[in-house]
Order: structure tokens, then sequence, then C-alpha cells
């Protein structure tokens, strides 16, 4: 169980450009779920993620991974716990690394950092062999440089990246945003198989409506820093984008005339 | 150039090829512009001089000099990291109090060796002459500091410290500890330069306060003429670089001194060495550019659309 409790983010506070990114939001997620995000711009979406992910620390309230109570748990010391993949194909890799340097340093994720050799004879096996899931041909080119990717290839190496270790709960950020449509597609599909091959606990932030309902068990969504819709079961199964759209709506108490959000 | 002055030449640019892996280490893998090298090097020559002309072992005496130097990387790492100046200004606040130090160390402004026993003394029983000993010994060190150099940046946490100078974010996404990594890396890079400080003074006889000046402007040429030379693709390359490049600064340095029709002098070096790495630093950007220019007038079809 992951727990989102009453949290307030503010930033710069006391300033002519204070802005409050989370206003109270509570959220659970059960082992196992997969949970979509969707909200405006400044809904607080991303914020969500990196108060989870620990990159924004809280005004008030309490972050739960299982038991344990990370809230005041630095990006690094709750690494073993939470996996990303950023939105920025550049973000979540190394691009002057290799290949398989990058994916040694997600194999020492959670663990500590001795000096025994990143990269050997058995790792490059180990890594040959799950990087050949990907389809992508990239098995040959594991001493490659990261930048030498594309953006498509980079974020599906991101989600191996990611998922190569345990852990509680799998944070995307917009990650199939920057690419095009294919590409995302294709990008997504391996995010279901990932995610259902391992009963992964995943939180999807997106921009699409679209996606936010054809993919997982669950559709969050923000509004003004705090969760306005939660939608999951029967009701969402039968759900169109104009339903959600309409929610939507009716939330804002406005037209929506974000093209990108009705379309995508 | 007399077999003496080539020997001299290498022996000057393997001292300094320990301060351009220490360069390395914190420009490029750490990316964090660090003078506190400046400080370093003659912290290291004074420690070392101070203890032997003391009766200390030279050898303990250079291990000393190497530690000193890693706690004034360590200061400049915490005032970064712990303190949040800037990287800069933090290695400028210590390289200067270093010049306290130092004097505070020797007493004086430049303590002599002569006659004291040094760690190149130690082989004086070999019957080589010094300007093939001096070299020699250098070698020794420069490959064994390589060598573990690059072995450590091979390793889990050598790869952590290069994700933490390339991408920070990500290197804390996957556990990474960026700040503790700095403090590591940057201690490293100033004991590896007073390494290189301790063994100068023992080479020279002599410790002085005003050897330092120029430390970082020398070790950065080094790292980007060996860049130029050898293409840094690999870790292995891009330390071999560095200490070829200091070798071949050297040669440069030598020739330039020798050849009496360009009429430089030794105190024209620093300005040299300055532009030099202004000059390396801008070439690759202009060439990009000029490269852009040609393309974009060979597609004149493409004009007024984007690059």
């Amino acid at each position: 169980m992951i727990r989102l409790e009453d949290i307030h983010v503010t930033f710069n506070p006391g300033t002519a450009i204070e802005t409050h990114a989370l206003t109270g939001l509570n959220l659970d997620i059960p082992t196992g779920e997969f949970v979509t995000v969707i909200g405006s711009n400044g809904a607080g979406k991303s914020t969500m993620l990196n108060v989870l992910a620990g990159e924004t620390g809280t005004d008030t309230g309490r972050v739960l991974i299982g038991e344990d109570d990370v809230t005041r748990r630095s990006t690094s010391a709750r690494a073993g716990l939470v996996a990303r993949v950023f939105q920025d194909p550049m973000a979540g890799t190394c691009e002057d690394l290799t290949i398989e340097e990058n994916l040694a340093l997600a194999c020492a994720r959670g663990h500590r950092r001795g000096l025994r050799r990143a990269v050997d004879g058995g790792r490059h096996r180990a890594f040959r062999e799950r990087i050949a899931e990907l389809n992508l041909g990239l098995e040959d080119r594991l001493g490659d440089r990261m930048g030498l990717l594309s953006g498509g290839q980079r974020q599906a190496v991101s989600l191996l990246m990611a998922t190569m270790n345990p852990m509680r709960i799998l944070l995307l950020d917009e990650h199939t945003a920057a690419l095009d449509p294919r590409t995302a597609n294709f990008v997504m599909g391996l995010t279901d198989r990932f995610v259902g091959e391992s009963g992964l606990t995943t939180l999807m932030v997106t921009h699409s409506m679209r996606q936010a309902l054809d993919h997982g068990d669950r559709t969050v969504m923000l509004h003004e820093g705090r969760v306005v819709l939660d939608v999951s079961g029967e009701e969402r199964r039968g759900m169109k984008v104009e339903d959600l759209l309409h929610m939507f709506e009716k939330v804002r108490g406005e037209e929506v005339d974000d093209d990108a959000l009705v379309l995508g | 150039m007399s077999q003496i002055a080539i020997l001299g030449a290498i022996e000057t640019g393997l001292l300094f090829g320990l301060v351009a892996i220490g360069v390395f280490l914190s420009f490029r893998i750490l990316n964090f512009p660090d003078l506190t090298v400046d400080g370093s090097l003659p912290l290291g020559a004074a420690v070392a001089a101070t203890l032997i002309l003391a009766g200390v072992n030279p050898w303990l005496s250079t291990v000393a000099a190497f530690f000193a130097g890693a706690g004034a990387g360590l200061v400049t790492a915490w005032l970064n990291v712990r303190l949040r100046i800037l990287h800069l200004l933090a290695s400028i606040l210590v390289m200067i109090s270093l010049h306290t130090v130092n004097l505070r160390i020797m007493g004086r402004p430049n303590v002599a060796l002569l006659g004291e026993p040094t760690v190149f003394s130690a082989f004086e029983g070999l019957d080589i002459p010094y300007y093939w000993l001096n070299p020699a010994v250098l070698l020794v060190v420069v490959l064994v500091t390589g060598y573990l150099i690059t072995r450590f940046l091979g390793s889990e946490m050598g790869l952590g410290m290069r994700a933490t100078g390339a991408n920070p974010r990500m290197a804390s996404a996957q556990g990474i500890h960026t700040g503790r990594m700095t403090l590591l890396g940057i201690a490293l890079s100033n004991a590896l330069v007073a390494l290189a400080g301790a063994l100068f003074a023992q080479i020279q006889g002599a410790a002085d306060i005003t050897m330092g000046i120029g430390t970082i402007v020398i070790g950065l040429a080094a790292v980007i003429v060996g860049e130029a030379l050898v293409p840094p693709k690999t870790i292995v390359r891009a330390v071999i670089g560095a200490v070829i490049g200091s070798i071949i600064y050297r040669f440069a340095v030598a020739f330039a001194l020798n050849a009496e029709f360009i009429g430089l002098q030794a105190q024209d070096l620093k300005l040299i060495t300055a532009v030099l790495v202004v000059v390396a630093m801008v070439l690759p950007g202009l060439r990009t550019k000029r490269a852009m220019q040609r393309r974009a007038r060979a597609t004149p079809a493409n004009k007024g659309g984007q690059g």
C-alpha cells in the first residue's frame, strides 16, 4: 500500500509568485494496482510524483510506502522503494555512458555501490538477455554511448532500467509525451507488458485521456492540487473519453479548450 | 633539444600528468570547476617538505601530503554540497585560505630540501643518473595512479560518480548519494594534485609558496590537449590522453623557450598557456558553426527553414 496523506506543497512561500501546488492531497494505492493520473497544467500531477520520489518536500502530510514513513527521506535514500521513468528521454539515462553502463547503474538501485567492476562478463550476458526483450536490436550495441540512441529507444531502455530491480512503486511521468505516436504506442505496449508480468504497483501521469482510460486499473483526476475524481472497476470499464471530458468540465466549471488534452 | 632537456620535459610532463588526472576528475567527471588545485599543489609540497625536514620518512611524508590534499578538496566540496556555495567560488575561497595555511605549515615562504632524503634518493644506490631516475619513478607513479583511477571509474561506485557529474537528477533517482560522490571525487582530485606537489618539491629540492600559481590552467591545458590528440571515447583513453597531453604541453613549452627566433621567455608562459586554453575551448565550437554554415549554403532550398 502506498499512501499520500493530506499533502500540502507550496512553492515560493511568502513571495509574489507563491503557488499552492498541492492542497490536501489524499491518495491510497493498493499493492499491484496500476493508476493513471490526469489533470490540466498546474493541477499538481508532476508535484505529486516529485513528492513520492522525494524531489519535492512537503509542508504538511505524510508519505507512506508500505509500513515506511518516507516523508523526510531524500530521493537517493528512498530509491530502493521508488523507480521512475522521466518525461524527457535525456533525463532518465546518462548519454555519456554506454548502454550497459546505464544498465549497471540501474542494477545497483537499492543496493550499496562497492568497488566491484560495474560491468563484467556475467553481467554483460545478463544485460544482453534483458535488453533483447525490447526487440530493438540493442543487444549488439551494449557498448555504444547512450546518446547515440533515439528518444524512443532511450525511453524503452529507461523503462527496462526502472523495472530491473524490485521496487514498491513505479512512477511514470508522461513518459511517452515526448515521442511520436508510433513510438509512444510501442513504449506503452512495453509498459503494459512489464507492469503486467510482475504486477507492479504503478502511478502513470499522462496528458492523454485516451491513454488514461486504455491502460491501468484506475484513473484519478487532479485539480488545483487535490484529487477530484477517482474511477475504477465497472464504472471505468464503460467509460469513454467524452464521459471523462464531461466530468472534467463539470469539475472545472468551464469549457475545456486544451486541444492536446482532448485529442490525445 | 638535448637528451637532458627531453628527459626533463618528460619528467615535468609526468608530474603534471598527476595534476591533469586530478583536473580530469573534477572538471570532466564531476563537472565541478575546481580551482582549489592552485592551493593544494603547494599544500602537498609544504606538508612533504616540512615533514621531511622534521625527520619523517619521505614516503610517509608524501602519503601525508596526499591526505592533506584530500582534506583541502573535502572542504571545497563541503562548502558547495552542504553550504550551497557556488562551486567556483567555494574553490576560490579554499584556494586563498590555503595560501595562509601553507605559509603556516612552512613557517616561511620557502623551504629548501637540499641534502635531505627524498623518495627519489631512496633509489640512488641503483647508480642511475638522476635525469633517468626521476622520470622513471614518476612513470611508475603515474601508471599505478592511472590504473587505479581507471579501475575505480569502472566500478559501481565510480559509475555512480560519473552519473553524478553527467546527470545528477537521474543519479539521485538511481539511489546515488550525489553529495557524497562530489565530496569523494573532489577530495581524490586534490589528493592527486597534492601528491604531485609533494613529488615536485622533492625533485626540485624546495617547496615554495608561489609554486601553485596557474596549476589549474596547466592541468586544464593538458586535459584539453589530450582530448584533441586522443579522443576520449572511454575512460582509459581519457586518462591516457590527460597524461600524454601534459607531456606534449611540456615539449611545446620547452621548444618555445629554446627557439630563440620566437623570442619567448619563461615569464611569458602563463599568458601563453591561458591563451592556449581559450583557443582550445573555442575551436571545437567554431568548427561546428562553420560546418553548419557550409551545410546551410549547400542546401539553399532549405533557406529560411530550421537550422
